[in-house]
């Protein structure tokens, strides 16, 4: 009898924990002492993470790019033909280990012709080279000056181990009972809770709003509903999960919603989220058509991003190896580079209000823009009465405070053309802007301008 | 040789059943006699079973829960395509939910929360019957009512959570799913919606009195236990005629604490911890979302919670800063 209740009591203790780490896990103190902002290890899963988490040798850079050009010698290659032979090569070894090691060169080539585009591995492989580059360039805010390369989400693997897909909606038959209402499945994206099981697509696709708290003490009609509560903290539970962290390493545990006393990485994981839905938008939804059924997900859609995809369970992906920088050739975009000249919205002309747009980083109005300005001219002109109040505006992608500096100097050029072509100092007014919607997805041409209200 | 000393005796005596008090007009026949007695149970407690006294109000009461825990059952059934091994599996993470925030406190469709609205129903019904049950059973007994209304006490909580708050938010949504893990996922998600229920002095409150009441609990019965050997369990003969037990557990806690409860306010003090741990509670639910959107804040307007020195360098919300600057 005695043992019988000893073996149950056992068991049902078994049971109960089955689910449970063991101890001993590691405490780490991050915040002020006594708030509870700590992150949690278990040194045991730890070491299994790192392990998967190496990143591989870099190989020897090729030096000089003197001599001939890639596009002199190899045809159909866009967007890597101004880098010397040697790097070029490099570069396609570089990317065969890390994407296809098992497959090699003609994963991507046809062997009778390397450079016909036949294969759709091609196609898509070229367009990730640029996705790569766009992330390093115009994603800083994010990836920093680590950057990232095909390596950190494909790992020496032709399909990424942690991509999404849209989850089929549930079959509800005639409708008359069972609704999961999208929920309650115990799903590794959630962290095994019992959250909204597709966050990502409300989130790293749409861009429905993640924050559901309240800014103020008493209601004020701000309305988020439980529901949106929960799938935001689907969304949460896959960052933590994905990156291996808990929610102290950005949130502070006091308030969650409060940007004040959060750590640094909180700034880092908003752009990250934003990232995400820009490449998920820009780069792998207009892929779809490439891709064979055999790659599509249930609904036909193609694998799209989140944080797990390079981060795969660790803070920082690879833990923060700088593999990029050895390969200069993915820092740049080349097609933001490219927009520069073009690309830009057309200056609007109105009659009380002018918007003009700048290249990257830059502060002077050239070629259409210009002739906006010249409009803008004739109109203050013609209606010597009429004041001009200036904003600046800024693109999200770079250093912040230079962005700061370089929305200054647009609004001052043009006020200082205005000026110059011999509008009156006093008629015109440097102003604050007026609320405007913030600008999300990094290198946007139709952020960089500079707006005129004729009062 | 075990000897029959006091009430704690693991010896279960035998004897003939025993039915009760007579009963007055209006109450249903006694149902069986010849009352089984169980060893196991009366390890744990009692080793009679029944009598069961059922009553119109208890037949009513078990009809509509049946009714609402089949709803919930045969929902989370159908939600595994009416796989009982799934459902075995999944059931933790299985539920029935309210209906979304677009239908506020419309009708939806059956299975779009209109099983979770007449689930509710059913089950709301089914526990104020209970509640009648109680109520009726005790003052039948010739009994005080304590024990209904430290029940109302629960019940209260039960439709701040799931009718009272939802009717005064304007949506059905805001209830409470019926789940095991997704009522718990709905109260993390209230407290990370609503700024942190920490910050709740009603919650705070609430906790104050539930961990009251395990102490309390804990405190009074080891009391008894102790002082058995002196005849302490006979606690309402100590409450009339003080003996060396009362003597002895009273001086025990004014050596220790200085200060003690007798044998009869210890009882009092026990009911109003349990009764006020969902009052307060419920006060405090009630206030969320409806007086009080983020506790957080009103703590730190109201100098509850404290400012600490600042750790990291000042973060602020990147939404607010990617809109133009001021030249």
């Amino acid at each position: 009898m005695r043992a019988w209740t000893a073996c149950i009591a056992l068991l049902a203790a078994a049971t109960l924990l089955a689910g449970c780490e063991r101890p001993p896990v590691d405490t780490v103190q991050r915040g002020y002492r006594g708030t509870g902002m700590e992150l949690v290890y278990n040194p045991r899963t730890e070491i299994r993470v790192a392990e998967a988490n190496q990143a591989p040798p870099v190989t020897e850079p090729a030096g000089s790019d003197a001599g001939p050009k890639a596009r002199d010698i190899y045809k159909n290659v866009p967007l890597l033909g101004h880098l010397g032979v040697a790097e070029f090569t490099r570069y396609m070894a570089a990317i065969t280990e890390w994407v296809a090691p098992e497959q090699g060169c003609n994963y991507c080539h046809d062997p009778a012709n390397m450079g016909e585009d036949s294969k759709y591995t091609k196609v898509v492989a070229r367009r990730m080279i640029e996705m790569t580059q766009h992330v390093n360039a115009d994603w800083k805010p994010h990836v920093a000056a680590t950057g990232v390369t095909c390596y950190t989400c494909h790992r020496g693997k032709a399909v990424p181990l942690q991509v999404w897909f849209k989850a089929p909606p549930q079959n509800n038959g005639a409708n008359f009972i069972g609704d999961r209402a999208g929920q309650n499945s115990p799903m590794q994206m959630v962290g095994l809770s019992s959250l909204t099981y597709d966050p990502y697509s409300l989130y790293l696709l749409g861009d429905n709003p993640i924050g559901v708290g309240a800014t103020t003490a008493l209601p004020t009609g701000h309305v988020a509903s439980i529901l949106h509560t929960e799938q935001t903290y689907g969304l949460m539970m896959h960052m933590s999960d994905g990156l291996g962290v808990n929610c102290t390493y950005c949130h502070n545990t006091r308030n969650f919603k409060t940007w004040e006393g959060s750590p640094p990485q909180r700034t880092t994981a908003w752009h990250g989220i934003r990232m995400a839905r820009d490449l998920n938008n820009n780069y792998l939804e207009p892929l779809t058509k490439s891709f064979p059924a055999s790659r599509l997900g249930p609904l036909g859609d193609v694998a799209k991003v989140n944080c797990a995809t390079c981060h795969q369970g660790v803070y920082k992906p690879l833990y923060g190896a700088p593999m990029a920088k050895a390969y200069p050739e993915l820092l740049v975009s080349a097609s933001a580079q490219a927009k520069v000249a073009d690309g830009l919205p057309p200056p609007t002309a109105e009659a009380l209000r002018s918007v003009l747009y700048f290249g990257v980083g830059s502060s002077t109005l050239e070629g259409e823009q210009a002739k906006g300005l010249t409009l803008l001219i004739a109109t203050l002109v013609s209606r010597p009465s009429a004041k001009a109040a200036i904003s600046g505006y800024h693109s999200a992608s770079g250093e912040l405070s230079a962005n700061q500096q370089l929305a200054k100097d647009r609004a001052v050029k043009v006020r200082d053309s205005l000026v110059a072509a011999g509008v009156a100092p006093n008629r015109v007014l440097l102003d604050k802007p007026l609320q405007a919607e913030a600008n999300l997805s990094g290198e946007d041409p139709a952020a960089r301008r500079v707006e005129v209200t004729v009062k | 040789m075990a000897d029959y000393q006091n009430l704690f005796t693991q010896v279960q005596a035998v004897g003939p059943a025993n039915l009760g008090v007579p009963l007055g007009p209006r109450n249903s026949p006694r149902t069986g006699t010849d009352l089984p007695q169980v060893h196991l149970l009366g390890r744990l407690g009692m080793a009679q079973i029944g009598p069961i006294y059922l009553g119109p109000l208890g037949l009513a009461s078990i009809i509509f829960g049946v009714a609402a825990f089949n709803i919930i059952g045969f929902n989370m059934l159908a939600q595994v395509n009416w796989d009982i091994v799934q459902f075995v599996r999944q059931l933790f993470w299985l539920s029935l939910e309210p209906p979304a925030p677009e239908y506020g406190l419309s009708l939806p469709p059956l299975n779009k929360g209109g099983w979770w609205l007449m689930a509710g129903g059913f089950l709301t019904v089914s526990i104020l019957l209970w509640w009648a049950r109680m109520y009726t059973r005790a003052r039948a007994l010739g009994l005080g009512t304590h024990v209904a209304w430290a029940f109302a006490a629960a019940i209260w909580l039960f439709l701040v959570l799931g009718f009272i708050r939802p009717v005064l938010m304007g949506s059905w949504s805001e209830a409470v799913p019926f789940g095991i893990f997704p009522h718990l996922d709905w109260t993390a998600a209230f407290s990370i919606r609503y700024g942190n229920l920490f910050y709740n002095p009603f919650h705070a409150l609430s906790i104050a009195f539930l961990y009251g009441s395990t102490l309390l609990f804990a405190m009074h019965g080891a009391t008894i236990l102790a002082v058995s050997r002196f005849g302490g369990e006979r606690e309402l003969e100590q409450i009339a005629d003080r003996g060396t037990a009362s003597e002895r557990a009273a001086l025990f806690w004014r050596w220790t604490m200085g200060f003690n409860a007798t044998m009869e306010s210890i009882h009092r003090w026990a009911w109003w911890f349990a009764v006020l741990c969902p009052l307060a509670g419920g006060i405090g639910i009630l206030l969320t979302g409806t007086v009080v959107d983020n506790w957080f804040l009103w703590a730190v307007k109201h100098g509850v919670a404290p400012p600490y020195p600042l750790v990291f360098p000042p973060a602020v919300d990147p939404a607010t800063l990617l809109q133009g600057v001021k030249p």
